[in-house]
């Protein structure tokens, strides 16, 4: 039997808050608050695929990203990767880990082929051979060769976000969290991210872990649908068995049945801490 | 650590180091900027140096020229080791700045990987600076080094990287314990190492509480062994009690700035204090 990719057993997190009211003095410290991000969760994802986590901002997706890629501490419960402990062996856990997130996380004045061997060194690839591997996979990802030495901040988005897929490929990850990719793409880019996602789940022996609140997106890229709201997992399947489950025609109307409201599409990322 | 874990390791540390100079040839003019500030900086020590004779202090115990080599000193070791300090002690703000923090802690690599491959550039870098700016100090004011031991000079000098590194991985901690003030306190922590450790006079002027504070500083030893070997010629073997304190100092200060360090981020992932927004 296989080590599953993800194994989350009883994982909750929450925030502490400070608030102040209008006209409290600076001196004096507001009331704290708990924020839960997430409610206890329990999840299996075996190896391969791409599994979507949906949800509206503040459903707590990004933190389950931010769990597994060792970024955040759980309050209680285990979270392991391919058998590691996300906590206890955080650094092993990271060399087979990689995320894209959606403000792609770049050197901005830094060329991509500057950002990418940085990259390369981080996860101790060889510098020798690693231009050739670069160019190599930009091409794969449909992005010029002129690019390749243009500061980041001279490309539009939808190029920034193609270089980090780029740059996660360099690293060779197990599992790849993608945290909301298309979200602020124009409607091209989003097309050709996407494309490059879609290709991610025949060519590459990588577990993926899509973030997203576009329902389209999840319904056409995902092999498995996790739905959130409020921290909380609400449903579990295929997209093709949530809508038969739930009785839509779509993964928005599921939503909808589930919650009651709709998913809509917002700019910004998930506020988390 | 095994071998491969090792060599994966000094990749990482090459790879801080050569991130660094990629950013600073992008920004290159700002480099340049700094660089004409550097000069300026210690040509305006040198010749308020040359005027002090002018503003009245002469007599039998006045040496202006030493008075302007112990000046002098001090400006250009100050800017080498305060950009040394700066530069590790803002790896953390660098990296919230570009948005990039949450990658690099992403990354398999050790802490002591990180803030080590930060300083190996910084003090790389600081030397080319410093030494132009010796360069042009030494054509401008005449410096005479024939009584120096660089030598003397050179074993300090290399002595007090190891507690200054230390320093610095204690400050760069500031800003992921508070990502809104801790730059302003990372400022803060140079200035007071400005004051307290005898950059431009002898501590005996200052008063009892930031004398006691300026023995606790590292910057103080290197700053009186470098003076010691370049006004007074004390060579390798007169440096040795400077050196030893220097080094007792970064024992304490490296693991325990690396101890200080995990610490916070283990409080910054359980507060979520990561993020770039802070």
């Amino acid at each position: 039997m296989s080590v599953p990719a993800i194994e989350i057993r009883g994982v909750a997190k929450s925030f502490r808050r400070r608030g102040r009211e209008a006209g409290t003095p600076w001196w004096r410290f507001g009331e704290s608050t708990d924020k839960v991000a997430l409610h206890p969760l329990d999840l299996t994802v075996e190896p391969g695929g791409v599994t979507g986590v949906l949800g509206p901002n503040g459903s707590g997706k990004s933190t389950l990203i931010r769990i597994l890629g060792t970024l955040l501490t759980p309050d209680s419960g285990t979270a392991r990767v391919f058998g590691r402990d996300v906590v206890t062996d955080a650094l092993e856990v990271r060399r087979h880990v990689n995320r894209v997130s959606v403000e792609a996380a770049f050197f901005k004045e830094l060329s991509p082929w500057e950002n990418m061997v940085y990259a390369a060194r981080l996860y101790g690839n060889p510098r020798a051979g690693t231009r050739r591997q670069v160019l190599d996979i930009l091409a794969e990802l449909g992005l010029p060769r002129d690019v390749v030495d243009q500061p980041m901040k001279q490309l539009s988005r939808g190029q920034q976000q193609k270089v980090a897929i780029a740059r996660s490929f360099l690293t060779a990850p197990s599992l790849l969290l993608m945290d909301e990719p298309t979200t602020g793409l124009d409607p091209r880019s989003k097309k050709e991210v996407q494309a490059v996602l879609d290709t991610l789940r025949a060519g590459r022996d990588v577990t993926v872990l899509l973030c997203t609140h576009d329902m389209d997106e999840a319904a056409a890229l995902c092999d498995r649908v996790l739905m959130m709201d409020g921290g909380r997992v609400l449903a579990d399947g295929s997209p093709s068995e949530l809508r038969h489950a739930h009785g839509g025609a779509t993964l928005e109307d599921v939503f909808m049945h589930l919650t009651g409201k709709t998913l809509e599409a917002e700019e910004t990322e998930e506020v988390a801490p | 650590m095994n071998i491969a874990v090792r060599s994966s390791q000094t990749g990482a540390l090459l790879g801080f180091a050569e991130r660094q100079l990629y950013v600073y040839k992008r920004y290159w003019v700002w480099e340049l900027v700094w660089l004409f500030y550097s000069i300026v900086s210690v040509l305006s020590i040198g010749y308020l140096a040359s005027g002090l004779g002018t503003l009245g202090a002469r007599g039998a115990g006045f040496d202006l020229h030493r008075a302007q080599l112990y000046l002098l000193v001090g400006a250009l070791l100050w800017g080498y080791l305060s950009l040394v300090f700066m530069e590790a002690a803002f790896a953390i703000s660098w990296e919230r700045w570009e948005g990039t923090i949450e990658y690099t802690f992403m990354a398999p690599v050790r802490r002591v990987t990180h803030l080590m491959g930060i300083c190996l550039f910084a003090i790389g870098y600081g030397l080319v600076r410093t030494f132009v700016v010796l360069i042009v100090a030494i054509a401008i004011f005449d410096i005479d080094f024939s009584h120096a031991d660089i030598a003397g000079a050179l074993v300090v000098l290399a002595a007090s990287m190891v507690p200054l590194v230390g320093l610095a991985i204690l400050t760069s901690v500031l800003p992921l314990l508070s990502p809104q003030k801790g730059e302003q306190m990372s400022f803060a922590v140079q200035g007071f190492m400005l004051l307290v450790s005898g950059v431009y006079y002898p501590l005996s002027v200052l008063p009892v509480p930031l004398q006691l504070a300026g023995y606790a500083s590292p910057l103080t030893y290197a700053l009186s062994g470098m003076r010691a070997s370049l006004l007074d010629g004390v060579g390798v073997g007169g440096e040795l009690p400077t050196v030893g304190i220097l080094l007792a100092m970064g024992a304490l200060l490296i693991p325990g700035g690396i101890a200080v360090f995990s610490w916070a981020e283990r409080r910054a992932k359980r507060l979520g204090l990561l993020k770039r927004s802070g």
